[in-house]
Formats: structure tokens, C-alpha cells, sequence
């Protein structure tokens, strides 16, 4: 087990800068996600961390050591690829117990180590396939196999789940939290996906454009986004980010909306947040056109518009309006979210 | 109602197909008029001149006398024929020392020409040129190369001090076979690098990282990913390359012509060399179909190497 320290890494491809001083500190045993949106530098940031791409600037310290020049079998990593990269002409036997050999381990180890991991993954029945003879879930649990059996300090994942369809992407989102928990090892975990994000991490660091924005426990992050970017990437449906200035005794939306202020609120106010599970439906609140009614189950997502200002919100009631019928619908003050012209929370 | 009046629904009427029209329905006749161009062809130009080639190996024709059916003669003359087991030895020795070595020069520039090279698309134009350039011109460059007196190798390395004497290449016996041996590798290198390269590039560079992270040195990396994932494609390439050697003519005739004193002739070479200059046509035969032997040989190999081994794609699941 080790933490990991990523101090102001930069990064450059060719003269294109990809990552402008990054840093992120991960305790050990923690569970940390790297999550943004495409192209941001989080797979980058991840090779880095594994030794496959060279470090333009900056330091990363694994376990306390400087790794920047260390070679990748060196770092005491395993990696689980985005397509798995498992050795196709190998069974799952072999391509779980490759490192070991490599590392000329003694055959009963080798074999207890693939044995144990295998009965972890329930992979048993599977060892002397073929990877082309596996479903994609089970590709992706002798991915981790080949991981655990080294019992590295660090784990990297690399949008591991991307590949799998919904409902097994959500029973393999609590396999590997479970098994991470279990084996305690300090991991990083790239995706895309904000809920994978959400569910996961112990730690969210989210990225944007090669910079950080914001790191911080998911629920920190859900309840105090510290920008504008953070607020509208994390959460779903995304919070309704609404710009305009103060005026009329409250906050007036380009498209007219007038929306009423916490109290003491600022003057600079620019973007006004509110998440569409905070808007409550109240006899007192303000009129809304209806634009699509989306029942979920559990809730129903309706879109539509004050005046003309676009909205979605989120309510537990169920709501048998039809498009162009009004309703009334009030934000909870105590949960808007008020950021300012440079887009930081204010 | 007035249904009486309104039109009949309209209903496709089904024709009877015509007589023209049901042939082409039948398939045994379908198959049969699909075929006849490709069979016609193929009797044509590869069955009727084997097949008469095999004809003639059982007879005694001459170039400009009808021969008469000898049995196998031909056959147990070439049986007692020194200069006959001479050529079966070069042919074999030949093809085995000029695969191995195209393919040991080959798989190490396919590997080099797949790092990160500058100017990559210019020395892949580079490999490939021993493989356009046509034989024959190929061949003449040799001759020169080999030349006793104006050889440019016995030039470079008498100026350099060197030596100082001409190089021998072609005059004694195994000076020649070994420089009839290299001029075959120098030509056969771009066909197996090039193909090899491609077979290289199909290789997922995940794996590699993969590889790398486990704890792979770069020789690992070669004998436990490189090597057997090309391994398929490497066979297909060398059945071919055996093949082509085998059967080698051009280089041989262009600059040794089977000398010195029949030391270089391969059965090729050999077969030629006794039925159109010698006029023997059914015995320069005979050693051409003495030659299916190997070949078969070398093709059974293919067939078995090529077999889909069991971890690649599209083979049943058990
Ligand atoms: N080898 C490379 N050479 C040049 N540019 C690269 C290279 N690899 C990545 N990039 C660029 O770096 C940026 C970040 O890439 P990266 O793969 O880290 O994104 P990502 O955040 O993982 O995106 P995704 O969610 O789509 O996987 C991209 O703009 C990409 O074009
Ligand atoms: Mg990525």
C-alpha cells in the first residue's frame, strides 16, 4: 500500500500542452476517481502515474519515492485497460500468472496466487479458456485478476467499465469497490461517467481542459461545487445554471425568468445554480410553462420554462401535466448555488 | 352497395416462369455454367502443361523427335546421376540456408522498421527495393558484384588494404553456392519484412504496455507477445518463401548458369538446362516432376502450421 503525490505535473505532446500543472494528493488505501469530460488529459494523467508516458514537467512520488524516471515494471503498479489488453494466444490461467513467471516465481506460488484470485472473481470455471471465448464481463474480471495477483501498492484503472452493457457496468461498479475495500489498495480510477464517479470514490477529482477543478469527496462536491464547471458536471440531471444579474429584488435570467435570492446574497452574482431535485412544487411559486414530462419511477423529470428561460426539475410528486399546461415551482434558498462573472463560487 | 362495379382488389399475378427462366433456377446447372470459365482456364494453363510434363517425364522425347513411353528410366538414369543428387542437395540446401536467412535479416528490419523511426515511410520504400527491381536486372547486378576481375567488393577491399587479391565468388564451388545464397537473401529480405511488418502492425500496442507493466524485458516481450501472436502469419510467409526458393531459376541461370562444373545447378536449373539446351525434353521432365515431392512437402507444412490455432478468432468454442 502507498499514497501517491502528483505535484504540478505538466505535460506536453509535441508543442501541444495537454496538462498544466496538476496536483493531487491520494492517501493511502483511498479510492480516488478521475473523472471529466473527453479529451481532458485524465488518461494521460494515468499513464504517467503507470510510467507509459514520460513526465514533460513536475514530480509524481509513489509511496514517498520520486518515480519520474523509475521504468514502469519498477513502480509496483498493475493497470486495468479501457479493452482489457489481455493476451489473446494466452488462457486466463497464463495471462493471470504472466507477471509471475516473468518474475520467475515458483510454480505452487504462481498457482495458489491464480487459484485465490480466480475464487475472488469467480473466475474458476474459466481458467483454461481462451479470452476470445469470454463474455466482456468476465474479459474485464481477468483484467483484475492479472492486477491482484501481483499485489501491487497501486491500482490503475483506466474506464474500465466503458465496454460493458448498463446493468453489468452497475454490478461491476460494486465489485470493484467491494474488492478494493477488501484488499485496501490505494486506487485510481479514470472515467467519464460523473454517477461511476459519485458511487465510487472516496475522492473525486475532476478535470477539465488539462487543470483540475475541483478534488473533493463526492458529496462535497455535490453540495459545494466550487465553479461553474463542477456544477454542471456533476449531478444528474445537471443542475440548471442560469445566467443573468441581480436585479428586481432578485435574480433576472436572460429569458426574463426572475428568481428569487437567498438573503445577504452578493451583488456580483452571474450564474445562478439550482439543481432540478431542489425545485419543489408550491402553490405560492412561480409560473412555468410545460415543455416534456418524463416519469423515471421514482421521480419525474419535467422541462420547462419561465418566460422564456429553459429549466428541467426533478419532483418526487408524480405530475400528469401535459406540454404548454402551467405549473408552479419554487428553488429551495437554502440550496442555490451562486457563482460569480469568473464563474467561482461565491 | 355498389360493390359489384368497384374494381377487383388488385392482386400480383404470378407468371409461369419461362423454360430460360427455370434452368437458371437449377442449381446443379447454376454450378456447373459458374465454374466452366474458371475450370476451362485452369485445365488450360496448369493442368494440360503438368500434366504433360508428368507425360514426358515417362518417355524419351527428344526436341524434334516424338518419344515412346520408357517407364520410369528417366528416372533410374537420374537415380545414378551424381550431378542429379548434386542439384537435389543444392536445391535443398539452398532453400534452407536462404529461408533462414531472409527470414532472421527479415523479422529483424520488420521489428526495426515498426519502432519510431524518422523518415519510416521512406525506408519502408527503402526495403522494398531488391523486391520491385526485376530479377533478371537483379541477377545482372550480381554478376557484376561477382565478377572475377571487375567485382566492386574485390575493388573496395583491395583500396582499403584489405586484400590483396580479387575475391573468389563464383569460380570455385562453394564460393558460388554461398554467393548464389546471399544474392537469394538480399532479394527475399523485402518480401518478409514487408509482410512481417504488416503482421507486426496488427499487434494491439496495449499488449505491449501490458507486457511492459508486468515486468517484461524487451526480449520477453518479443518471445512471449511478438513471436507467437505473428506466428500465423509468419507460417503463411515462410510456405511461400520455401517455395519461391525451391523453385528458383532466374538467379541461378542469370549469373552462375550451374557452374562451376554443375556445382550451383538446382533441380530447377538442372531440368532446363538438360531439356531445352540439351534437348533431353523427357528427362530435363523427369527432374521437374522429381521436384513434386518437396513441394508437396512444403506444403503440407503450410497446411498444418496454418491450421487456426485455438486462441484465435471465428473457431468453435470448445
Ligand atoms: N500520443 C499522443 N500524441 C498527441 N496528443 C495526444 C496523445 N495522446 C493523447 N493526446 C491528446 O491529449 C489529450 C488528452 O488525451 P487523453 O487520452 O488523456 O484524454 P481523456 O481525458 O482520457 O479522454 P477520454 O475520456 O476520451 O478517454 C487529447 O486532446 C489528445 O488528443
Ligand atoms: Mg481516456
Amino acid at each position: 500500500m502507498a499514497s501517491v503525490s502528483v505535484r504540478q505535473v505538466r505535460k506536453q505532446f509535441g508543442s501541444t500542452p495537454i496538462l498544466h500543472g496538476v496536483d493531487v494528493e491520494i492517501a493511502d488505501g483511498e479510492f480516488v476517481v478521475l473523472v471529466g469530460p473527453s479529451g481532458c488529459g485524465k488518461s494521460t494523467l494515468l499513464r504517467m502515474i503507470a510510467g507509459l508516458e514520460n513526465i514533460t514537467g513536475g514530480e509524481i512520488a509513489i509511496g514517498g519515492r520520486v518515480v519520474n524516471t523509475v521504468p514502469p515494471k519498477d513502480r509496483d503498479i498493475a493497470m486495468v485497460f479501457q479493452n482489457y489488453a489481455l493476451y489473446p494466444h494466452m488462457t486466463v490461467r497464463e495471462n493471470m500468472a504472466f507477471s509471475m513467471m516473468l518474475a520467475k516465481a515458483p510454480g505452487d506460488v504462481i498457482e495458489r496466487e491464480v487459484r485465490q484470485a480466480a475464487r475472488i472473481l469467480g473466475l474458476d470455471a474459466l481458467l483454461d479458456r481462451y479470452p476470445r471465448q469470454l463474455s466482456g464481463g468476465q474479459r474485464q474480471r481477468v483484467a483484475m485478476g492479472r492486477a491482484i495477483v501481483r499485489h501491487p501498492q497501486v491500482f490503475l484503472f483506466d474506464e474500465p467499465l466503458s465496454n460493458l452493457d448498463a446493468k453489468l457496468r452497475v454490478q461491476m461498479r460494486s465489485e470493484i469497490r467491494e474488492l478494493q475495500q477488501r484488499l485496501a489498495t490505494t486506487t485510481v480510477y479514470v472515467t467519464h461517467d460523473q454517477i461511476e464517479a459519485m458511487t465510487m470514490a472516496d475522492q473525486i477529482v475532476v478535470m477539465n481542459g488539462g487543470r483540475i477543478e475541483q478534488a473533493g469527496a463526492p458529496l462535497e462536491l455535490y453540495d459545494r461545487p466550487g465553479n461553474v464547471f463542477v456544477a454542471g458536471f456533476i449531478g444528474s440531471p445537471a443542475m440548471n445554471l442560469l445566467q443573468g444579474e441581480v436585479a428586481d429584488g432578485g435574480f433576472r435570467c436572460q429569458g426574463g425568468a426572475v428568481l428569487p435570492l437567498p438573503p445577504h446574497a452578493p451583488r456580483n452574482v452571474a450564474t445562478y445554480g439550482i439543481r432540478p431535485e431542489h425545485l419543489v412544487l408550491a402553490a405560492d411559486g412561480i409560473e412555468a410553462t410545460i415543455a416534456i414530462v418524463e416519469p423515471t419511477g421514482s421521480e419525474t423529470q419535467v422541462g420547462f420554462r419561465i418566460a422564456e428561460t429553459p429549466m428541467i426539475g426533478a419532483f418526487r410528486e408524480r405530475i400528469a401535466g401535459r406540454p404548454g399546461e402551467t405549473l408552479r415551482v419554487l428553488p429551495d434558498l437554502s440550496l442555490v448555488h451562486l457563482f460569480g462573472p469568473d464563474g467561482r463560487r461565491l | 352497395m355498389s360493390t359489384a362495379t368497384a374494381a377487383p382488389a388488385w392482386t400480383k399475378v404470378r407468371q409461369q416462369p419461362g423454360a430460360l427462366a427455370r434452368l437458371f433456377d437449377n442449381k446443379a446447372f447454376l454450378i456447373v455454367i459458374c465454374l466452366l470459365p474458371a475450370v476451362g482456364l485452369l485445365m488450360t494453363f496448369l493442368t494440360y502443361p503438368l500434366g504433360l510434363g508428368v507425360y514426358l517425364a515417362f518417355t524419351d522425347q527428344t526436341i524434334g523427335r516424338r518419344g515412346i513411353w520408357v517407364g520410369f528410366e528417366n528416372f533410374e538414369f537420374l537415380f545414378e546421376d551424381p550431378i542429379f543428387w548434386n542439384a537435389v542437395f543444392f536445391s535443398v540446401f539452398y532453400t534452407a540456408i536462404a529461408t533462414v536467412g531472409k527470414f532472421a535479416l527479415g523479422l529483424w528490419l520488420a521489428l526495426l522498421l515498426n519502432q519510431h523511426l524518422p523518415m519510416k515511410s521512406i525506408l519502408r520504400a527503402i526495403v522494398l527495393l531488391p523486391w520491385i527491381v526485376p530479377t533478371v536486372l537483379s541477377a545482372i547486378a550480381f554478376w557484376w558484384i561477382y565478377d572475377p576481375q571487375f567485382s566492386i567488393i574485390s575493388w573496395m577491399l583491395i583500396e582499403l588494404g584489405i586484400r590483396e587479391t580479387n575475391v573468389d565468388f563464383i569460380n570455385s564451388p562453394w564460393s558460388a553456392r554461398w554467393s548464389l545464397i546471399w544474392a537469394n537473401i538480399w532479394r527475399g529480405i523485402p518480401f518478409v519484412a514487408i509482410s512481417l511488418l504488416a503482421g507486426l502492425q496488427t499487434i494491439s500496442p496495449s499488449l505491449y504496455e501490458a507486457a511492459l507493466l508486468d515486468g517484461a524485458t524487451p526480449w520477453q516481450r518479443f518471445r512471449h507477445i511478438t513471436f507467437p501472436m505473428l506466428l500465423p502469419i509468419l507460417a503463411i510467409v515462410m510456405t511461400f518463401s520455401i517455395i519461391f526458393t525451391f523453385t528458383d531459376f532466374q538467379l541461378v541461370y542469370s549469373i552462375t548458369r550451374g557452374g562451376p562444373v554443375n556445382s550451383t545447378h538446382l533441380m530447377a536449373t538442372l531440368a532446363f538446362q538438360r531439356g531445352i539446351p540439351g534437348g533431353q525434353l523427357g528427362e530435363g521432365a523427369a527432374i521437374a516432376v522429381a521436384m513434386i515431392p518437396f513441394l508437396v512437402f512444403a506444403t503440407l507444412f503450410s497446411y498444418f502450421a496454418l491450421a487456426r490455432r485455438k486462441w484465435q478468432q471465428g473457431e468453435s468454442n470448445d
